[in-house]
């Protein structure tokens, strides 16, 4: 086929599929048509100009000089001459003076970049759970520690702030038997219900999965796992702070209730962080 | 041309354009195809930005989904919704977009090793080839932006990943993070600014940069392999007009093609099937776009080291979320100056290496696109724990070793191999062969 052919075949080509793709926007649409005439529109014009490019056009090699870029040191040094004008050079103590003035100004315009956020203050180390807070579910229902299921992972809230992202944590019913929380935490895990942040002391993550035969929660982001007996302690992965635990009790209508907030601030660490200990926070 | 010439002077200029000398190999074109996608991006971009609203307000979704329709979904999910199911046009668009931001950077990359395994970014190239390693960095925070923006669950499952390095840098962390995010994670905010960053900051300085790309290009000429005409004084190729113009048009137009086709026929970032962002919930497993997968990886391999000096917490998201991609990004910019001072070659160079030309840089490049290829299959640990049934811990531990013994396994082999195909009777010679027979009646090659 001779490639004048060619080309006419793959413009014509190009022609009928833009024409389609007119007619098929029209009555409706349908994407998997749409790209399927794109592409043919598009590349019936680009196979044709190649093939032109390619088995019609016949140049030849051509060799062009390649000038040397720099301009040489006489030209260099007049220039710089040049910029090192007397009349400004001079006034040096002025010349100070305005480079400070620039650069005291460029501080003055880049200070309204503070307006893109709050200081963190003490954001980062509370959350919404406080003492005598009922823990309650997705609807907002008060959860009952006989009917948190063991072997399954329950995410709750404080009472009136569901969907505080800072506050998510998880209820895990076990073996009251096998629990070693650390000291000091005995009490914070009644009929084996333990509760921890939801949101993973590495990057951040909701800490969504459970290995029930191993005790064990996994981050899906990471793959960092903690080991609910010990305490949230992390056993795999790139996290190294233990998930932070919510002190909790049940009230006189047998309902879960918080004793203050997590025994740790949550989430991704920070430089400070340590600076802050659990105990304050627990007042 | 008369009209314009009389009131511009322009012909001359222009012939001078058309007359320009194009050396011709293949993988001169990779950076054109770079180039292209930008077009389709742009193009299409303009399209959707017509129809998306920037808006974390919550809206309850009406639209034709029926597994969605009365769920609570932020505004800016419903226009990506409503691009995809009854704007016409709409998800074909989206599609094309999104693939064509995945070859983008794709073909920034292999284009930006092109340039390395060459040594086409030595005098007088050093500052393209800065502006190139900007180029890739802008193309990241373009692909990591609008990947955020439909607000979907694994989108928003990114950013939570992105304020959480942000947060880890020692004393100005909290600052930054609040700065950058309007707040403590997540905020409702974060959406439009992200938007401002993706369709305005960073495609203007995108524009702007290829701009200085091309012009610095057309300044100093294109680099050349050696042939038998080419020199260190001359370039040898074939003009602008009418050949190379008719590949360039030809390369837009097929990269244009099969972006459309991709686009049509091959689903990508499905966020219906993702359903809108929940702070309380992610999906497993959860991967990023190809080219963040690095960034990913180094964190899941990143072993769990907190250090604390005098009561400052270093989180371990610090060293490879900010430290090692300082340095990567860093010590690739300078590259040409370091290469310079290792070889104390301070000439101009117009004429190409091949890659097995200069063995130790050849190798110091395989090693590099090692790790960050085992860094960006660690991304995928979970995955491939799931492919191959056995423990992610298991996976991560091996990719633990790998990330460090096959870069440098790799880098080694690569040198070897460049060294032992310098050596003679090896390749394609290049020119014709002189033979000479020598006094013992054996034949040997003149050089």
């Amino acid at each position: 086929m001779t490639p004048e052919r060619v080309i006419s075949i793959a413009f014509g080509a190009s022609v009928v599929a833009s024409a389609a793709l007119v007619v098929v926007y029209l009555t409706g649409g349908d994407a998997q048509l749409e790209g399927l005439l794109l592409g043919v529109a598009l590349g019936g014009l680009g196979f044709g100009v190649v093939t032109w490019a390619t088995r019609l056009l016949h140049e030849d090699e051509v060799t062009e000089e390649r000038p040397p870029l720099g301009t040489g040191e006489a030209t260099v040094e007049a220039t710089g001459q040049m910029l090192k004008d007397d009349e400004v050079t001079r006034r040096s103590a002025l010349v100070r003076l305005l480079a400070g003035a620039s650069a005291t100004l460029a501080a003055a315009l880049s200070i309204p970049a503070l307006s893109l956020g709050p200081r963190p203050g003490q954001s980062l180390f509370r959350t919404r759970w406080s003492a005598g807070k009922r823990l309650v579910d997705l609807d907002g229902n008060p959860v009952r520690p006989d009917a948190v299921q063991p072997g399954a992972v329950q995410t709750v809230f404080p009472e009136g702030e569901v969907g505080a992202a800072d506050a998510q944590t998880l209820l895990i019913k076990v073996d009251p038997e096998r629990l070693q929380l650390p000291s000091g935490r005995e009490a914070w895990a009644p009929e084996g219900v333990v509760s921890y942040s939801k949101i993973c002391t590495h990057a951040g993550c909701p800490v969504g999965l459970y290995r029930a035969e191993s005790h064990e929660l996994l981050c899906p982001c990471h793959q960092s796992t903690f080991d609910v007996l010990t305490g949230a302690e992390p056993t795999f992965g790139p996290a190294d702070r233990p998930l932070p635990q919510l002190p909790i009790e049940i009230d006189d209508e047998g309902y879960l209730v918080a004793m203050g907030d997590f025994s740790a601030p949550v989430g991704p660490g920070f430089w400070n962080l340590q600076r802050d200990d659990g105990e304050e926070q627990l007042s | 041309m008369g009209w314009l010439d009389e009131r511009l002077g322009i012909a001359s200029f222009a012939r001078k354009g058309l007359r320009k000398v194009f050396p011709d190999h293949w993988s001169f074109l990779l950076g054109e195809v770079a180039l292209f996608c930008f077009v389709i991006l742009v193009a299409t971009g303009t399209f959707l930005t017509l129809f998306y609203r920037p808006d974390a307000a919550e809206v309850v979704y009406q639209g034709p989904y029926a597994p969605l329709q009365g769920r609570e979904v932020s505004a800016a999910y419903e226009s990506v919704m409503r691009i995809s199911f009854e704007v016409r046009a709409g998800l074909v668009m989206r599609q094309i977009h999104h693939w064509a931001a995945l070859v983008f950077v794709a073909s920034v990359v292999v284009h930006a090793m092109r340039i390395f395994f060459t040594g086409a970014f030595r005098k007088p190239r050093e500052l393209n080839w800065v502006i190139g390693v900007v180029l890739l960095i802008l193309a990241l925070g373009m692909g990591f932006t609008g990947y955020s923006l439909p607000d979907d669950l694994l989108s928003g499952t990114g950013l939570r990943i992105a304020y959480s390095v942000l947060i880890s840098v020692p004393f100005i962390g909290p600052y930054l993070a609040f700065l950058a995010f309007g707040g403590e994670f997540p905020t409702a905010g974060i959406i439009s600014r992200l938007f401002v960053l993706h369709v305005m900051l960073l495609p203007g300085l995108i524009f702007g940069l290829i701009g200085a790309h091309l012009a610095i290009l057309a300044r100093q000429k294109h680099a050349q392999f050696a042939t038998s005409k080419s020199t260190e004084r001359n370039v040898v190729g074939k003009p602008f007009w009418p050949g190379q113009a008719f590949k360039s048009v030809g390369l837009l137009l097929i990269t244009g093609s099969v972006l459309s086709l991709m686009g049509g026929l091959i689903q990508i970032n499905p966020v219906w099937d993702y359903g809108p962002f929940d702070p309380t919930v992610v999906s497993a497993p959860a991967q990023p776009d190809w080219y963040i997968g690095w960034l990913e990886g180094a964190l899941r391999l990143f072993p769990p080291a907190d250090v604390s000096v005098f009561g400052i917490l270093i989180p371990s998201p610090f060293i490879p979320g900010v430290v090692m991609p300082g340095i990567a990004f860093g010590l690739m910019a300078l590259w040409p100056f370091v290469e310079a001072k290792l070889t104390g070659d301070r000439d101009e160079h117009h004429l190409l290496n091949r890659p097995r030309d200069v063995p130790f840089r050849t190798g110091i490049g395989v090693a590099a696109f090692l790790f960050f290829l085992v860094l960006t299959i660690a991304g995928g640990n979970d995955v491939m724990a799931i492919m191959f049934n056995v423990q992610v811990e298991a996976v991560t531990n091996v990719l633990r070793v790998a990330v460090f013994v096959v870069p440098a396994l790799g880098g080694l082999l690569a040198h070897r191999m460049s060294v032992q195909l310098q050596g003679p009777g090896v390749g394609i010679p290049r020119g014709p062969v002189r033979l000479r027979r020598n006094p013992e009646g054996g034949f040997e090659e003149q050089h």
